[in-house]
């Protein structure tokens, strides 16, 4: 037997607590936290809070009672010197029936109000919604909306007020749209289309990422939702219709831009024409549409705010922004952008002409 | 019946355990098979633990550079593969091995050069997976290895082969084992020990096993078809070609799902035996904590759609699954209230084992929480592929699987090695991990509810969690410093450590009747076991005596085992080369080394 | 407890290595309704290359289902042979099950190449896909127990299968009918009962 070199005290739980409360106050003063699951501006991520503050409700309940209860019983019952040995106690049929049946009313309190909205939400038709088909890219989001022929890339515009449904697939791997305050995640699979239903509360914008691991830049695929008023939703399809500025308009350094963006080069993926539309000058689908990229408020996936430094970084060298850009699948198709090879000057001004493209 | 003689003192039909690495490279001894899965499986613990620092340094800070997105990618992925596939299933697999045949009162397990195979395959597989590292090419696609990504279309290169292949080899290891332990523990009780006397460890290991051999051939399928996609271009996961996307998951997880029971059930075993006997009361509820852990088991083959809730499965599905998984909280709750009631009236001494038993109840109650919230869909699709998920990943395997292995350390090491480990350092080991892994990753239930997704190299600052990031950081390196505690704990006892009698703790198991180590044939008569406690219980075991009455066979060595290992990874190796010749070369090797094992003249 | 009685006591009075066989025999269960079940969902999804209905060839199948049906019966007068003790009855029979089971497979090659020409691979569909590799997967069964039974029949002619060797040869014979079985279930789910259009 071992000796009883230590008295044997009372294991202070106390202080394994400690951390945890400064952990949360810490997260307490911090903010704002902009993806926030708590920040929530639609009914059914609102739902969807609820939910989870009853559940957390309910477990922190158990939680006090149960971790309460061990405390208790490692406190109450350690070892006195000198004390006999217990009696042994092998069960108790009673006790055994009563704790199945607590537990399983709790979960009943939990499973009641899931099922319910589960099918809530299954079954809402909502009324004359904004249809926007969505189609996820390694590592950037396509938006096209059908009712208005809009097509855009990485940042949505939506009506305030007006029920969206998001229709979704993959061009390629599975990816998830992720809106936290909007209307949480759905995947995003070749072959499949998905579902995602909300209805914007609140005016502003949202930040919101890609949910699914879909290879070296999952890190990087991020998306802006912008809930805007109903006559500034149609104002900015109006102007995502208009065609591209005229060239007349475009200052030289821009018009320079644009002969670097239509020229062809060599090999064929380092021409932009190959990859992005621009609406009366090229026709690319592989990458996002540029149109109207200068009124966008983030470029590539949603990673950089859209500055001149930062188109310029990105032209530069794409790779070292969003690692495994250029980089080859089996069929020799890159992913992404590959790094296409730009002198400083013709940088210039094809940063010049993208933002121009308001 | 009993012995014939109980004052034997003779030594004459002593046996001792050979010497020498060539013996520990030959043995089919499950004491030593069991030493050699903990040894290696630490080491993997540590390379995991490793990989884990440097996921936690690199994400200590928004925008960080400290590692490469394709390095962070290969991290996690190996992070997961090897603290799932190499660290806690062997770690369990050593105190199968170790203790399952001592509590059951056996001489070994049943096939003895079938329990090598399985350990020379699972140290083979996790060096293959390993030395991916060594080529540039540690899978990436994460522990799970979704399609298509893991198609040779989006992942060209070896890194998703290095996996495939890994866990097939890994696979055949476990599921050999499989068949071992239920035959052994179905086969080889000692006489009188009917099911329900069976030690707790040893039902919820059986149960364990029963699991791995019904759920290992699903992803051995899975991954024969991932495998055929890559090699040879077939169609399993080819959109393409019609296929659906979703085979992949459903079968992954149709696996995947009951894995998570296999990791935990053993160590719900281990601190199932570590409370009473530190309690110094049997077990409560020893009926319902074993149809518990049935249960579980049984409901958790239906609950796989719960990690597909984002996918869109439809209302009925969603529906049922969400059910059925909250259904399980019932058994599991059932047996928190019966370890809580074992402690209840009881005389509690705080040696190490006890504290870390202690402290896995709380942090498993902690990560129930969470899993209960996830079995909510709408909540969870929230909550799912976000830090809130890593959370309740590691509230459970660390603060439950973890410290329950730790508390399974403790307890019986002086049965293992014959010596105590130090109590102090103990101590000090388990206060330290308690509070690095709750500054580790409670603070990720926040960062995951706050916006953070998971399975990403790196983070905006606009996020404004790089606070809480910094902490969980921290959190991490203090489990690496407790971790440390342990193995200058485990280097220091070796020489000095305390020398262990038969029963240091007070046990009631059959495994604390003999001496510290146990000799090489573990028993020196067949006990006969008239109780579940037989050594609390007046006459509740048979005397054994000191040394063998009568003359006792101990089954020689063998290196057949290694070398059908051998065998099996030089196909897979072919496999992953795409080589002919050696994959030719690996089936008929181990053809050869099979029939060469069947005719082998070897007695049990 | 006497050593001799020691090694040979069991818990459940069955031969261990049986036990152990019922096991992995459950878990072959999974890993054959895991491939078969991926068939069925894959049915009828293809879209290019010959389906089942195009080329599926019953009649002959259903002859070499009951050649595979037969063997299980040579096995059976096999092991009986073993049991009682006599030698000739257990060689011819045994070689009877291994030979009829070559003739199995020989149908099976057939079936294979003919499937090649006719323009269905492996690579080819989910048809394809799923069926040589289910077929294919049953296939490597029945050639591990024709080797397996090749070995009993060498053990007998060395004078080594004696009445002793009975449950050895009993699992070698549960082996042989649960392939025999699974291939029923093959051969009724993915030959008889043909759902689904198809390209």
């Amino acid at each position: 037997m071992v000796a009883a070199r230590h008295r044997p005290r009372r294991p202070f739980r106390g202080w394994a607590w400690a951390p945890i409360l400064l952990v949360v106050l810490v997260a307490a003063c911090q903010g704002p936290f902009p993806q926030s699951t708590f920040a929530t501006t639609s009914r059914s991520a609102q739902d969807m809070r609820d939910l989870f503050m009853l559940i957390f409700g309910l477990a922190v309940v158990v939680f006090v009672l149960v971790e309460g209860a061990l405390l208790f019983t490692v406190i109450r019952f350690r070892a006195r010197p000198g004390a006999p040995d217990p009696k042994p106690v092998h069960g108790h049929t009673p006790l055994e029936i009563g704790w199945t049946l607590a537990p399983a009313f709790i979960v009943s309190l939990i499973a009641v109000p899931t099922v319910s909205a589960i099918w809530r939400s299954a079954l809402n038709e909502p009324e004359n919604p904004l249809r926007i088909e969505v189609v996820g890219h390694q590592w950037w989001w396509e938006f096209t909306y059908p009712e208005s022929g809009v097509r855009t890339a990485n940042e949505m515009h939506v009506p305030q007020g007006r029920p969206v449904v998001l229709e979704m697939t993959s061009a390629d791997v599975i990816h998830s749209f992720w809106l936290p305050g909007l209307a949480a995640k759905r995947d995003a699979i070749l072959g499949r289309t998905t579902r995602l239903e909300f209805t914007a509360d609140s005016l502003g914008e949202f930040m919101g990422q890609c949910a699914e691991y879909c290879g070296t830049s999952h890190a990087n695929m991020r998306v802006r939702v912008v809930v805007d008023a109903p006559d500034a939703f149609d104002g900015w399809t109006a102007a995502q219709l208009a065609g591209s500025v005229s060239p007349d308009s475009l200052s030289s350094l821009a018009r320079e831009g644009l002969e670097v963006f239509r020229t062809p080069k060599t090999p064929a993926t380092h021409s932009c024409i190959a990859c992005h539309s621009v609406s009366g000058v090229s026709f690319g689908v592989a990458g996002p549409n540029l149109t109207h990229v200068g009124s966008r408020t983030r470029i590539a996936g949603g990673v950089l705010e859209n500055s001149t430094e930062n188109l310029t970084r990105w032209l530069d060298n794409p790779s070292a922004v969003k690692p495994g850009m250029g980089s080859q699948m089996q069929s020799g198709q890159l992913i992404g952008m590959p790094d296409v090879d730009l002198t400083p000057e013709e940088i210039r001004a094809l940063v010049a002409y993208l933002e121009s493209l308001r | 019946m009993t012995a014939t003689d109980t004052t034997v003192t003779t030594h004459e039909y002593e046996v001792e355990a050979p010497h020498g690495i060539w013996s520990w490279i030959t043995t089919t001894d499950h004491k030593r098979i069991g030493i050699m899965y903990g040894v290696s499986a630490f080491i993997f613990f540590l390379m995991g633990g490793l990989e884990a620092l440097l996921i936690r340094a690199q994400l200590a800070q928004a925008d960080n550079t400290l590692v490469s997105a394709e390095t962070f990618n290969q991290l996690f992925t190996m992070h997961g593969t090897t603290m799932v596939f190499l660290a806690i299933m062997p770690l369990s697999a050593a105190f199968f091995n170790f203790i399952i045949p001592l509590q059951i009162g056996a001489r070994d397990v049943a096939f003895p050069r079938l329990n090598a195979f399985s350990f020379w395959v699972f140290l083979l597989g996790g060096l293959f997976l390993n030395a991916s590292f060594l080529v540039g090419s540690a899978p990436d696609g994460g522990w799970f290895g979704y399609a298509n990504l893991s198609s040779m279309q989006y992942s060209p290169g070896r890194h998703f082969d290095f996996w495939a292949l890994g866990l097939q080899i890994l696979g055949i290891a476990s599921l050999a084992a499989g068949f071992n332990f239920i035959a052994t523990i179905i086969n080889m009780r000692a006489p009188g020990m009917k099911l329900m006397r069976m030690p707790i460890f040893t039902w919820m290991s059986f149960v364990t096993q029963l699991i791995v051999v019904t759920v290992f051939p699903v992803i051995t399928v899975a991954l024969v078809f991932l495998t055929f996609d890559r090699l040879f271009g077939t169609t399993f996961y080819s959109v393409a070609a019609g296929g659906d996307l979703l085979l992949w998951q459903h079968l992954f997880w149709l696996f995947g799902h009951p894995e998570v029971y296999i990791l935990i059930l053993p160590t719900m075993g281990i601190i199932s035996e570590v409370l009473p006997t530190f309690s110094r009361k049997p077990l409560f509820g020893y009926p319902v904590v074993v149809y518990s852990g049935a249960l579980i088991a049984i409901i958790g083959w239906g609950v796989w759609g719960h990690h597909m809730f984002a996918v869109g499965m439809g209302a009925l599905a969603d529906s049922y699954f969400s059910a059925a998984t909250m259904l399980i909280a019932i058994p599991t709750g059932v047996k928190i209230f019966n370890w809580i009631a074992t402690m209840w009236g009881g005389q509690i001494r705080f040696h190490t084992p006890m504290l870390f038993a202690i402290g896995f109840v709380a942090m498993f109650i902690i990560g129930g929480m969470s899993g209960v919230m996830h079995a909510s869909p709408p909540t969870d699709l929230q909550q799912t592929d976000t830090y809130f998920v890593v959370a309740h990943i590691h509230y459970v395997l660390f603060g439950g699987a973890i410290l329950g292995l730790f508390a399974g350390m403790y307890y019986w090491w002086p049965k293992i090695f014959g010596r105590m480990l130090s109590e102090p350092l103990g101590k000090l080991h388990f206060w330290l991990t308690m509070i690095g892994m709750n500054l580790a990753f409670f603070p990720m239930h926040i960062i995951g509810l706050f916006g953070m997704p998971r399975r990403i190299y790196t983070y905006s600052p606009d996020l404004g969690l790089e606070t809480l990031n910094l902490v969980s950081t921290v959190g991490a390196m203090i489990i690496g410093v407790a971790t440390l505690v342990f193995v200058f704990n485990v280097f220091r006892t070796r020489r000095r450590g305390q020398p262990a009698g038969k029963n240091p703790w007070g046990g009631a198991t059959l495994e604390w009747a003999i001496s510290s180590p146990p000799p090489v044939y573990n028993f020196t008569v067949l006990p006969e076991v008239r109780s579940l406690t037989p050594l609390w219980t007046d006459n509740g075991v048979s005397e054994i005596p000191d040394h063998p009455p009568a003359p006792i066979h101990v089954p020689g060595g063998s290196y057949w085992p290694l070398l059908t290992a051998i065998g099996v990874l030089i196909l897979f190796l072919g496999a992953l080369t795409r080589i002919v010749w050696p994959a030719a070369l690996g089936v008929a090797w181990t053809m050869f080394c099979v029939f060469k094992w069947a005719y082998e003249p070897f007695e049990v | 407890m006497s050593e001799a009685v020691a090694a040979h006591y069991t818990s459940t009075g069955l031969d261990t290595r049986k036990i152990a066989f019922w096991t992995f025999i459950g878990s072959e269960t999974l890993l054959f309704g895991t491939l078969i079940t991926t068939y069925l969902l894959y049915e009828g999804r293809s879209v290019a290359g010959p389906t089942q209905h195009d080329i599926l060839n019953i009649p002959l199948t259903s002859v070499s289902t009951f050649v595979l049906l037969m063997s299980s019966l040579a096995m059976v007068l096999g092991l009986a042979g073993v049991s009682e003790g006599n030698v000739k009855k257990a060689r011819i029979w045994l070689a009877m099950t291994a030979l009829l089971g070559l003739v199995f497979l020989g149908f099976q090659a057939y079936e294979f190449t003919h499937f090649v020409q006719e323009g269905l691979t492996i690579t080819t569909s989910l048809f394809g896909s799923t069926f040589f590799t289910l077929t294919g997967c049953h296939g490597l069964h029945v050639a591990v127990g024709v080797i397996w039974l090749s070995t009993l029949l060498v053990q007998s002619f060395r004078g080594n299968l004696g009445s002793d060797k009975t449950t050895t040869v009993e699992i070698a014979g549960l082996y042989w009918h649960f392939v025999d079985v699974v291939w029923i279930v093959i051969f009724t789910l993915v030959y008889l009962i043909q759902r689904g259009g198809g390209a």
